[in-house]
């Protein structure tokens, strides 16, 4: 039997901030993750000498990683982590920071996804991404993640009779969130028709079930409940947290993400079933990537994720308010951003920040990552699942 | 079904040349097993010698079982298409160029999942798919997914045609028509589809049986070639040099002995005149026009074809002087490879054993016949491979040369072939 994993009692997530997203920067990611740490410096009040705790994921801060950090911010850590795993980062990111300030080694950690865009730089990222993106993904016909999510979404929409219609809802309602998110790249409603009537990137995949690539940066703090308390910080707690890499590398095409193999223990830490759940911010790098999200979390069974949006409005005031800001589909992806993107949002919700794009009161939200597509699926997989500080 | 191509317009002369653009061309190390395999047009994929899982993408390690002793090894190439996408945006110019571009995912029955480029004939999934390999126009091995059935037209999808040389509708220089293996080149590319043939003749006053028939076929245009003079060379290169798509540079001088049987250097300075340097010649004056038309439309310029011999490995000591000037052409071509590679232009050296030829007069069977090597030029055009070992002598001398090639030049030297 597997030992039961200490529960995340007593750890805070505050200072929820986002450096405003450019469609092409020209300046570099350490301008971006500068311009993070400086906004968490302000939202919390403390110098940044008191940040004792940093994480850093981007893919634009080659040469350097988050060490190179520390010097070109003038920081001084005594616990340093690197996390360059994309959509799954802000999962990742807070489950090492709870572990640090629980067990002492930081007291403030500061949790930043920061990535610059240039003209060009996708694609140059793209064909160096992994060493079996380069040998084995690149070459064939450079597509980039759109290749195999098409291949991913036409083999789902065979396997479980999804229509596009089904990934428009998700695509649409993200939409109507976006335009009550002042952050968001798309300031422009979405109608469904529209969303069928885009052009074609890779069959079945159309223009707006992609992400906009972008610069920017999310960033939060992790530190123990406490001290978020005497610094007068709204913060929300962690009720529990899983992540799993490589999962069912036996599958032949992607059709679940590891969610499903720790998801029960999620649920457990949390002492919540996925009923209880009030918001969720899935990664959603693709529309299919959601609806695996909505079956492998637990909200429905495998391939019932055309029904379950059928049957559900996905906008904040919704029957099943999905990715509340916009989400990546909306706001555009920064990058490494983008994998935090939901935390930032979901702390937002739970701490009263989240102006008109409200849950109204929710007080339990799930955040799911996903990344690394380096050949053939992404594959980390992370959930945490926060609550409102009583 | 595949649409049969259609033969080319006439070129507008007002418009641009459109110039190439490479595919990604960036391969780890280990993955260049996948294109040393596929430059002969074997399928491999690296098996685990301790679990035999089979691996792809390509690794440093087992993902079964960890074990570092990994080999590349045939595959049948069978399974079955799981999803299928068709491209119609690419971040790369050369896909670009030539969307839409469609892709799928197969699962071998062998076991991997492999990212495929699909030929047009493949159905919607879940269609059975043959797995085969490709070299593309970066010189890099792909994999792409073609149907069971071979269908007549197939070769002439877009996609397969990127990836070979295909002689159909295009226009080739053959160096030496005098020959027999040269007569026979000639006229297996004109049953191939040619559009033109240029056919090099060295001594007009010379009239060997069947170069007279070769010139009636209305493919067929001989002209007047010597590569041991730079002239003769550049005035064909600036009188055809634009034209021509595919060369086939078989021109040979073969005579047959070592070191001390024939006092002096005139006959070893013959054969590397036109072995070699006859080579180099060429190669300055045509290589440069070939590069400029490499992305010419449906007929662009596409290859170079050297005849060498299996001699070039190793040196066949009663022949070896021939073997020494092959052996210097080879390594020459090797350059040339990497000169053209840029272009997207396919340098094939072919290593044929003994031909049935007078040279070879007191040499035992098996032996090549001129239609063997001929035919072994059309295939490798067609599929696109970049080093081919006709017949069974030649096949045999690769198999003891990659085995040991210092036991294969002991054998030579105690009087062995």
């Amino acid at each position: 039997m597997t030992p039961r994993r200490d529960a995340y009692d007593g750890v805070a997530v505050a200072a929820p901030v986002t450096v405003p997203y450019l469609r092409y920067s020209t300046r570099g990611a350490h301008w971006f993750v500068a311009q993070a740490v400086r906004a968490l410096t302000q939202a919390c009040g403390l110098a940044k000498e008191h940040i004792d705790g940093l994480t850093v994921s981007s893919f634009s801060l080659a040469p350097d990683t988050a060490v190179g950090v520390t010097q070109h911010l003038g920081l001084t850590p005594r616990w340093l982590d690197h996390i360059p795993t994309g959509g799954a980062a802000g999962v990742m990111a807070l489950r090492r920071a709870a572990r640090a300030v629980q067990a002492g080694d930081a007291e403030v950690v500061a949790c930043v996804a920061a990535d610059t865009n240039h003209v060009d730089s996708f694609r140059q990222m793209l064909g160096s991404f992994s060493s079996f993106a380069r040998d084995a993904g690149y070459p064939y016909g450079a597509g980039g993640p759109n290749s195999i999510f098409a291949i991913v979404t036409a083999h789902y929409m065979r396997a479980f009779r999804a229509k596009r219609e089904d990934f428009g809802r998700i695509a649409v309602d993200q939409r109507a969130n976006a335009l009550k998110n002042p952050n968001a790249l798309f300031k422009k409603a979405l109608s469904l028709d529209e969303y069928m009537a885009a052009r074609v990137i890779a069959e079945p995949i159309h223009l707006y079930d992609c992400v906009m690539p972008c610069a920017g940066a999310e960033a939060f703090l992790v530190m123990r409940e406490a001290r978020a308390r005497d610094l007068g910080l709204p913060y929300a707690i962690v009720r529990g947290a899983i992540e799993r890499h490589n999962a069912y590398a036996e599958d032949p095409i992607l059709v679940r993400g590891g969610w499903r193999v720790d998801r029960d223990e999620l649920y457990a830490q949390a002492g919540a079933c996925p009923s209880d759940i009030d918001f969720v911010q899935t990664y959603d790098d693709y529309p299919v990537v959601v609806m695996m999200q909505f079956e492998d979390l637990g909200f429905c069974d495998k391939g019932a994720g055309p029904e379950f949006v059928r049957s559900r409005t996905m906008t904040h005031d919704g029957t099943f308010p999905n990715n509340t800001s916009g989400g990546q589909l909306s706001s555009g992806q920064a990058g490494a951003a983008g994998g935090f993107l939901g935390m930032t949002e979901a702390i937002r919700q739970l701490t009263g920040q989240a102006g008109e794009h409200a849950v109204a009161g929710a007080r339990l939200g799930l955040v799911a990552g996903y990344g690394m597509l380096t050949y053939d699926r992404c594959l980390c997989s992370g959930a945490v699942i926060l609550g409102r500080a009583s | 079904m595949t649409m049969p191509l259609l033969p080319p317009r006439r070129k507008n002369p007002l418009l641009r040349t459109q110039q190439i653009n490479l595919p990604p061309q960036a391969r780890s190390r280990v993955a260049l097993g996948l294109t040393a395999a596929a430059a002969e047009g074997r399928l491999e994929l690296q098996v685990c010698s301790d679990c035999a899982s089979v691996q792809y993408p390509p690794r440093e390690a087992c993902h079964h079982c960890l074990s570092p002793r990994l080999r590349w090894r045939p595959q049948s190439g069978e399974g079955v298409l799981l999803g299928a996408t068709t491209l119609h945006h690419s971040n790369d110019p050369f896909f670009r160029e030539r969307l839409p571009w469609r892709l799928g995912l197969v699962r071998l029955t062998a076991g991997p999942a492999l990212l495929v480029h699909l030929h047009g004939e493949v159905g919607e999934a879940p269609a059975p798919v043959q797995v085969g390999v490709r070299l593309d126009r970066a010189g890099q091995a792909v994999l792409i997914g073609l149907p069971r059935e071979r269908s007549e037209h197939m070769a002439d999808d877009r996609m397969l045609r990127e990836m070979t040389s295909n002689p159909k509708f295009r226009k080739v220089l053959v160096t030496d028509g005098k020959s027999a293996v040269g007569q026979a080149i000639v006229r297996a590319l004109v049953e191939s589809g040619a559009d033109l043939v240029w056919v090099g003749h060295a001594e007009p006053w010379k009239k060997p049986p069947g170069f007279a028939d070769l010139g009636s076929l209305p493919q067929v245009t001989p002209v007047p070639l010597d590569l041991s003079n730079g002239r003769s060379v550049s005035e064909l290169a600036g009188e055809i040099g634009g034209k021509v798509d595919i060369v086939v540079n078989n021109a040979d001088v073969h005579r047959t002995c070592g070191i001390a049987a024939r006092p002096g250097t005139d006959v070893a300075r013959a054969e590397m005149e036109i072995n070699y340097f006859g080579l180099l010649r060429l190669a300055q004056a045509f290589g440069p026009p070939l590069k400029a038309r490499s992305a010419d439309g449906v007929t662009h310029a596409c290859a170079w074809v050297n005849l060498l011999s299996i001699y070039a490995l190793s040196n066949y000591p009663p022949h070896g002087t021939y073997s020494a000037s092959k052996a210097a052409a080879l390594s020459l071509s090797q350059c040339l490879r990497a000169e053209l590679q840029p272009a997207g232009i396919r340098v094939i050296h072919l290593f044929p054993g003994p031909i049935d030829d007078e040279w070879n007069q007191n040499l035992p069977p098996p032996k090549l016949a001129a239609a063997a090597i001929a035919a072994a030029v059309v295939e490798a055009l067609r599929e696109g491979v970049e080093d081919v070992y006709p017949g069974e002598v030649a096949q045999e001398w690769l198999e003891r040369w990659r085995d040991n090639p210092k036991v294969l030049e002991r054998e030579l030297a105690a009087g062995g072939h």
